[in-house]
């Protein structure tokens, strides 16, 4: 091979890898996203039922918890504006905007920044390999994620999270919980898997699944909630049922005609053997 | 007869307990600081948190000089003073305890005499010798009063110099209001609450801590009551900003910083606590029925302590002999 062909293999090889192997981004998740509910519908839109816990590996604590759980807990304004924390808030009403923070000089991808419609929880994944805060740093509802690429998949990781919900029926999730996403992008669709790990309510990862599909024309409205004393109380009153007295223990579960023991939820409720 | 038995029992114990956390000669001696890092966290506007070993700090740095509430334990005073300097080269002029126990004020005697009052300057020859040598140390007069009954107090110059017996007290420092008012029969009986209020942080003390359960100092006046009491004042007083976060931080007596919502959602477990007992000794159970009902089993894997001075069993049994009293 001549010195002048040498030089074009190489030039063309260069050209090549420099499309095949970005620096940083495989490939771009920008843009208007439009939630699809087609996987559990009942459960994202108009909610889940009372004591329907079936399908979440929660512990027996977190079955107690959620058994204590009164809906009127949500009357107290302290309680009203809070959004879902950020491994829940894509099972609401979660059209998303995603937009990419890029340093001007390096053109480097320092974050995504993400936006749900319901509450309009505000995200930033990190992209620039920075450190999390320590442990006494304060807790939020969407926590402290940062990501990398596999590939094509945009993984992230999230700790510093707020006490949350695995479900919005009281099945509580922890502060001391953390979870792992991957954003997978098919042309104008994307899958969003979700491992959530909670050392105090679950007794294996909980893993769900959501889609959304590519809406140029989509808005998100601003975020407009403002607390009301829906009933006066007072001072320090806490809605909750006491152990054995929830009134719906057995409404979920009649209305399917399923057993209690089913809609109790746990690990063993995820597989199809426990049908068996 | 039984429940008798057991409010007797239980004060024994605490009495007990609170001998040991008082006795401060004892915990230092089995407490190896030398591997305890000070670290210094900005919270916002004036305002830090100091976290180490014993309660967290909260710091006030302004043009005045360093105000600091609590001072963790006496082995680490050279170190949190280390950690002053890196947010102030200004000298210490208050230190504020949020109540007397050792973990809080053990480097009182040190800290403030490393710090100066503005009593000192030009004015010092109108005082006694060495008024304004050092730090003032503000406290609710139930701090002294704890202090004088020990049988090790902290050295005299870390006693209280400024105490309130009221409500509350006011300062203005570094152009900031900070309103201090006392929490009756709380964790102690000489709990004080910190508002920082252009800062817009709160300072808890032990009525609130996000590693534990609340720790119930019966013996020295404290009640789940004014725990929960003074909780639901910290909601009185903080308002998140943009979607129900932020806003008003509040800086816990141990644990991580925190704001509204971290604190609504420990009031509302212990309020829940509280009724579960509460409507079993309705009901005639005795402690160790209560105690079989596992009222606090939900919380437990985040918040109880099966070792230690205060353990989980402990705090049941402190809230069924406060309720039981009540009732």
């Amino acid at each position: 091979m001549s010195y002048l062909q040498r030089s074009r293999f190489r030039f063309s090889l260069l050209f090549i890898l420099s499309f095949a192997f970005p620096v940083q981004a495989q490939i771009d998740l920008s843009g208007e996203w439009g939630a699809v509910f087609h996987e559990d519908s009942d459960e994202r839109r108009p909610g889940p039922e009372m004591v329907e816990y079936q399908g979440i590996p929660i512990n027996e604590a977190a079955r107690r918890r959620a058994l204590s759980w009164s809906p009127s807990l949500l009357t107290l304004p302290e309680h009203q504006c809070k959004p879902h924390p950020s491994d829940y808030g894509s099972r609401g009403p979660s059209n998303m905007r995603i937009w990419k923070e890029i340093d001007s000089e390096s053109q480097q991808l320092i974050a995504y920044h993400t936006r749900i419609r319901w509450q309009a929880p505000e995200r930033t994944i990190w992209m620039d390999g920075r450190g999390r805060p320590p442990e006494y740093a304060a807790h939020t509802w969407q926590g402290f994620s940062t990501g990398h690429w596999e590939g094509n998949v945009l993984v992230v990781r999230t700790t510093h999270l707020k006490q949350g919900w695995a479900r919005r029926n009281g099945i509580a999730r922890s502060d001391l919980s953390e979870f792992t996403e991957h954003f997978i992008r098919h042309g104008n669709i994307m899958t969003q898997v979700v491992m959530v790990s909670d050392p105090v309510y679950l007794t294996e990862p909980f893993i769900r699944t959501n889609n959304w599909k590519i809406n140029l024309a989509q808005q998100i409205p601003p975020y407009l909630c403002e607390t009301v004393t829906e009933i006066d109380r007072p001072q320090g009153e806490v809605p909750h049922y006491l152990p054995d007295q929830n009134p719906f223990l057995r409404e979920h579960a009649d209305r399917y005609n399923l057993p209690l023991e089913g809609v109790l939820g746990g690990a063993e409720t995820m597989y199809p053997s426990f049908i068996e | 007869m039984i429940i008798n038995l057991n409010i007797i029992r239980s004060i024994i114990s605490a009495t007990a307990l609170c001998f040991c956390l008082f006795n401060s000669g004892v915990t230092l001696a089995q407490q190896n600081f030398d591997d305890v890092e000070i670290k210094v966290l900005h919270v916002q506007g004036n305002i830090y948190m100091l976290v180490g070993e014993g309660g967290n700090i909260t710091l006030q740095a302004g043009e005045q000089g360093v105000l600091i509430v609590d001072t963790m334990f006496a082995p680490l005073s050279d170190k949190i003073f280390a950690a002053i300097r890196s947010v102030s080269d200004k000298p210490i002029t208050y230190i504020i305890n949020t109540h007397g126990h050792g973990d809080h004020i053990g480097g009182n005697a040190n800290l403030a005499q490393m710090g100066s009052n503005i009593a000192g300057g030009n004015t010092i020859d109108l005082f006694a010798a060495g008024a304004g040598n050092q730090a003032k140390v503000v406290a609710h007069e139930n701090v002294m009063a704890s202090i004088l009954a020990q049988e090790n107090p902290i050295p005299i110059e870390g006693w209280p110099t400024d105490t309130y017996y009221t409500s509350k007290k006011d300062l203005f420092f570094n152009g900031e209001a900070i309103m201090i008012t006392h929490q009756p029969n709380a964790h102690t009986d000489g709990d004080s609450l910190i508002f920082f209020r252009r800062s817009d942080v709160i300072s808890t003390g032990d009525i609130f801590r996000t590693t534990a359960y609340p720790f119930i100092d019966v013996a020295n006046g404290g009640s789940l009551q004014g725990v929960l009491d003074g909780l639901n004042y910290i909601l009185d007083l903080a308002v998140p900003a943009d979607r129900q976060e932020n806003g008003t931080m509040i800086i816990p007596g141990h644990g991580r910083l925190t704001d509204e919502a971290d604190v609504l959602d420990y009031r509302d477990m212990l309020t829940i606590i509280r009724d579960r007992i509460a409507y079993r000794i309705d009901q005639g159970d005795s402690l160790s029925q209560v105690k079989a009902t596992e009222p606090t089993f939900d919380y437990d894997d985040r918040f109880g302590l099966n070792s230690g001075t205060f353990t989980t069993e402990k705090f049941i049994e402190v809230i069924y002999n406060e309720l039981s009293i009540r009732n």
